[in-house]
C-alpha cells in the first residue's frame, strides 16, 4: 500500500516537473525569438535604408535645380540618422563596426551642412560634388555587402542571437557568417582611405593644436605627487596612488588618488607644466549652511588662488547641499566661452570639492581678439524683434565648424522663457540661439 | 473690493502677530542670505512671492531663483531704484519687505497641497489658487486657520534645478546605469563610467541620446544581466551630475573593460588611457 501511494506521489511529481518545465522552456523560447526578431528587423530596417540612401546620393548627383537639391540633401540626412539608430541596436558593440557608423555620421554633417546651406547663393563647389561622389561609392559598397549578408541570414535562417553568444564567448569568432560578412563590410568602408574624402568638407574636426599652452617642461612623478596633496590638503604620510597614462591619452597625465575613511580625492595633473586639470573630493556633505552667493565667492577666492584672475561667473546652481559655478575668463570685457571652468563648492563649510579646467587648458592660447566690427545697435537688429533683450555681452565662440569667433551674446525674454543669442560681431549672422533651462518640477 | 480689504486687514492682523513673537528686529522673513541665480530655497519662495505680489514676477512660485526671477528681480531694482545687479542682498530684500507683503501661511498651505496658485497683492487669495480636489475647499484663503504654520518646518520648493540638456529621468537612467556597472568603486571610478557614457554620447560612432547608449545590445554587461535595475545609491547619483557638470576622470575615453574578466581580444588592442579602480578605460 505503502509502496504504490508513494510511486503515485513520485509520478505526479514527475508529471507535473515535466509540464513545469515544459512550459518554462516555451516560455524562454517566446522571449528568445522576441529578442531575435527586435534584432533582425533591425538588422533589415538597416540594409533598407542604406539601399535608399544610396539612391538619394546616386539622384543627388544627377540633380541639377537647386530647388530640388536642398530637400534631397535633408532627406539623406534623415535617411542616415535612421540606418544610424538601426545600427545602435544591433549587438555589435564590442565588434570594430566604427567605420561604417562614422561613414553614416560623415554623410550626415556634409549632408546636413550643405542642406541648410542657400545653394541658390553657394552652389555645391567641384571638391563637394567630388566627395559626394566618392561617398556615393562608399554607401554603394556598403549597401551590396549588406546586400549579400542580408540574403545569407535569410536562406540559412541564420539567427543574430548566435552572433551574439558569439560575440560573448569570442571563439575566434570563426564560423559565424554574420561576424564574417559585417567584417567585410567594414573592411570596405577602410579601403576608402582618407584621403578621398576632404576632411575639412565633412565636418569632422581637424583638432587645433590643443593643450598649446601648458608649455615643454615636464614634471617629475615626485613632484606631481607633492603638488597633489597640496591640492588635495592632506597629510604627507597618506598612502597615495600616482599612475601617468597611457598611449590613448590626449595629453600625457599624472592621476592620483587617495581614500580616507570618509573622505576620498581624485586629481588629474598635466604631466607638462603640472597643472590641475580636475579636482574631485567625494565625502559626506552636510546640511546646507551657507548661501549660494558665498559658495560663490569662496569659489572666486579659490581660483584667485590658482592664478585665474580675471573670470566672470556665467551661471551658478544649486543641487541639494552643492553649488556648482561656470566661470569663463574675461579679457577687456569679453568673454571668453572655449576656456570655461566649473567649480564646485560645498555648502556647509564652503569647501572647494571640485574644480575642473579641462577646457581652459585644452583650448587656452594667446588670442589677438579683433575689435567687433558691428555695433551693438547693429547686432540688436539682428535679434527676433519679440525677444526683450534684457542683458548683452561681447564673447569669443565656438561656431558650428570649431572656429573661434567673435559675437554678441544677447539674453533676452520671450514669453516666459529666456534665451541666449550668439550674434557674430563680424558680419551679423545669428550663429546660435539657446533656450536656457528652467527648473524642473519635482515629481515625488 | 470688500474682500480684498478683509484680506489685507487679516494679512496685517497676522503680520503684526508675527512681530511679537520671537525677539526678531527685523520685519522680514528672509534671512541673512545674499540670494543669487540659481539657489534654492525657502528665502527663494519668499523673494519670488514678494516679486509676484508687486507684479513683476509671473512665473511659478517654485523655490528655484532661475531666469524668470532674474529677470523680475532686475527689473524691480530698476524701478526701485537701486543697484541692477541681480542679487537679493540686504538692501533689496529691505526694499522688497517694505514694498511689499507675503503671506506666508497661504503660501505655504498651497505648496504643501501642491495647488495651482499665484500670489498677485491686491487680490483674493481665494481666486488665486486652483484647488484640484474638493476637500480642500474650506482650507483656502484665510492666513489665520493655520496659525501653527508660521514656526513649523521650513517650506519644501517644489522644484529643483537641472543641468541643461538633461531631465531629472535622465540623470536616472544614467544612475541605474551607473550604479549597476560600478557599484563598489571608488567614487572617481564611477564619475568615470558616468563619463564614459556622455562621451559616448558626443561621439559619432554611438547613438546620440543617453539611453540610446546605455541600452545599445552589449554595450554594459549591468544592462544585459539586468543589474541596472537595482535601486542606485547617492554617490551614483551624485557621480552623474559631476559627470554632466564637466568632470571626466577617463581623458575623453569611450571604451572601458575590466581586466580580470574581458574576453575580447579587440577591446585590448584598444589604445589604453588610464585605470581607475577595477576598470581599463581607452578609446
Amino acid at each position: 500500500m505503502l509502496r504504490w501511494t508513494l510511486i503515485t506521489l513520485l509520478s505526479i511529481a514527475v508529471i507535473g516537473v515535466a509540464v513545469w518545465g515544459y512550459k518554462e522552456h516555451q516560455e524562454k523560447n517566446a522571449i528568445l525569438i522576441q529578442a531575435e526578431n527586435s534584432y533582425q528587423r533591425s538588422f533589415h530596417d538597416l540594409a533598407y535604408h542604406m539601399d535608399l540612401l544610396h539612391d538619394k546620393i546616386g539622384s543627388t548627383l544627377a540633380m541639377n535645380t537647386r530647388e530640388q537639391l536642398s530637400p534631397q540633401l535633408a532627406e539623406i540626412w534623415r535617411l542616415t540618422s535612421l540606418a544610424h539608430g538601426d545600427v545602435g541596436q544591433l549587438p555589435l558593440v564590442l565588434m570594430p563596426f566604427n567605420k561604417t557608423e562614422e561613414f553614416l555620421s560623415q554623410m550626415g554633417d556634409f549632408s546636413y551642412r550643405t542642406a541648410i546651406r542657400d545653394l541658390e547663393q553657394k552652389p555645391l563647389s567641384e571638391e563637394e560634388v567630388e566627395t559626394l561622389d566618392s561617398l556615393y561609392q562608399m554607401s554603394g559598397e556598403i549597401e551590396s555587402e549588406l546586400r549579400k549578408v542580408q540574403n545569407m541570414v535569410l536562406t540559412d535562417n541564420l539567427r543574430w542571437m548566435d552572433v551574439q553568444l558569439a560575440l560573448v564567448d569570442n571563439e575566434e569568432q570563426a564560423d559565424n557568417t554574420i561576424i564574417d560578412g559585417f567584417q567585410t563590410v567594414e573592411k570596405t568602408v577602410e579601403g576608402y582611405s582618407e584621403g578621398q574624402l576632404n576632411a575639412s568638407l565633412m565636418g569632422t574636426s581637424s583638432k587645433k593644436d590643443s593643450y598649446s599652452s601648458l608649455g615643454e617642461e615636464k614634471i617629475s612623478e615626485n613632484e606631481a605627487e607633492e603638488k597633489m596633496k597640496e591640492l588635495l590638503k592632506v597629510e604627507n604620510d597618506t598612502e597615495f596612488n600616482i599612475a601617468s597614462t597611457g598611449e590613448g591619452a590626449d595629453v600625457p597625465l599624472y592621476s592620483g588618488s587617495y581614500h580616507g575613511d570618509n573622505r576620498s580625492g581624485y586629481v588629474d595633473l598635466t604631466q607638462q607644466g603640472g597643472y590641475p586639470i580636475q579636482i574631485m573630493i567625494s565625502r559626506e556633505v552636510n546640511d546646507k549652511k551657507i548661501s549660494l552667493h558665498e559658495g560663490m565667492n569662496k569659489a572666486q577666492e579659490y581660483l584667485h588662488e590658482h592664478n585665474f584672475d580675471e573670470v566672470e561667473l556665467l551661471e551658478s546652481n544649486q543641487y541639494d547641499n552643492v553649488g556648482v559655478f561656470h566661470f569663463v575668463p574675461s579679457s577687456d570685457d569679453v568673454l571668453i566661452y572655449p576656456d570655461a571652468i566649473q567649480v564646485k563648492v560645498a555648502l556647509d563649510d564652503g569647501e572647494v570639492i571640485g574644480f575642473v579646467a579641462k577646457d581652459f587648458f585644452e583650448n587656452h592660447h594667446d588670442r589677438t581678439i579683433a575689435d567687433a566690427s558691428l555695433s551693438e545697435e547693429e547686432a540688436k537688429e539682428k535679434v527676433n524683434p519679440n525677444l526683450k533683450i534684457q542683458e548683452h555681452h561681447l564673447a569669443v565662440i565656438e561656431n558650428d565648424l570649431g572656429e573661434e569667433i567673435l559675437a554678441y551674446a544677447f539674453l533676452g525674454q520671450l514669453n516666459q522663457d529666456t534665451y541666449k543669442i550668439f550674434i557674430n560681431a563680424e558680419d551679423g549672422r545669428e550663429e546660435r540661439v539657446e533656450k536656457l533651462k528652467k527648473a524642473e518640477m519635482k515629481y515625488d | 473690493m470688500k474682500n480684498a480689504k478683509l484680506v489685507v486687514l487679516f494679512i496685517v492682523i497676522f503680520t503684526t502677530m508675527s512681530y511679537v513673537g520671537p525677539d526678531h528686529k527685523e520685519i522680514q522673513g528672509f534671512t541673512d542670505q545674499v540670494i543669487q541665480h540659481g539657489a534654492v530655497g525657502e528665502d527663494v519662495i519668499e523673494l519670488q512671492a514678494r516679486l509676484q505680489y508687486l507684479g513683476f514676477y509671473n512665473g511659478n512660485i517654485d523655490g528655484v531663483f532661475g531666469w524668470g526671477t532674474y529677470w523680475a528681480l532686475r527689473n524691480f531694482q530698476y524701478e526701485f531704484g537701486l543697484e541692477v545687479d541681480g542679487l537679493a542682498g540686504r538692501q533689496t530684500k529691505d526694499k522688497l519687505v517694505q514694498a511689499s507683503e507675503y503671506d506666508k501661511a497661504y503660501v505655504k498651505e498651497q505648496i504643501q497641497q501642491g495647488n495651482d496658485f499665484t500670489h498677485y497683492g491686491g487680490m483674493d487669495n481665494q481666486q488665486q489658487t486652483d484647488q484640484p480636489n474638493n476637500q480642500a475647499e474650506n482650507q483656502g484663503a484665510n492666513p489665520n486657520d493655520t496659525p501653527g504654520n508660521e514656526t513649523g518646518e521650513p517650506i519644501e520648493p517644489t522644484a529643483v534645478n537641472i543641468p541643461a540638456g538633461f531631465s531629472q529621468n535622465d540623470i536616472k537612467i544614467m544612475a541605474n546605469a551607473v550604479h549597476g556597472e560600478a557599484r563598489g568603486e571608488p567614487y572617481e571610478g564611477k564619475v568615470a563610467v558616468a563619463a564614459v557614457i556622455l562621451n559616448r554620447v558626443e561621439s559619432p560612432t554611438f547613438p546620440n541620446t543617453a539611453s540610446g547608449v546605455i541600452f545599445e545590445p552589449r554595450a554594459f554587461t549591468a544592462v544585459s544581466d539586468g543589474q541596472i535595475w537595482l535601486t542606485p545609491d547617492d554617490s551614483a547619483r551624485r557621480a552623474v551630475l559631476d559627470a554632466i557638470n564637466g568632470m571626466d576622470p577617463t581623458g575623453e575615453a569611450l571604451y572601458y573593460f575590466n581586466p580580470d574578466t574581458a574576453t575580447s581580444d579587440w577591446i585590448w588592442s584598444r589604445p589604453q588611457i588610464k585605470r581607475i579602480g577595477k576598470h581599463i578605460f581607452c578609446k
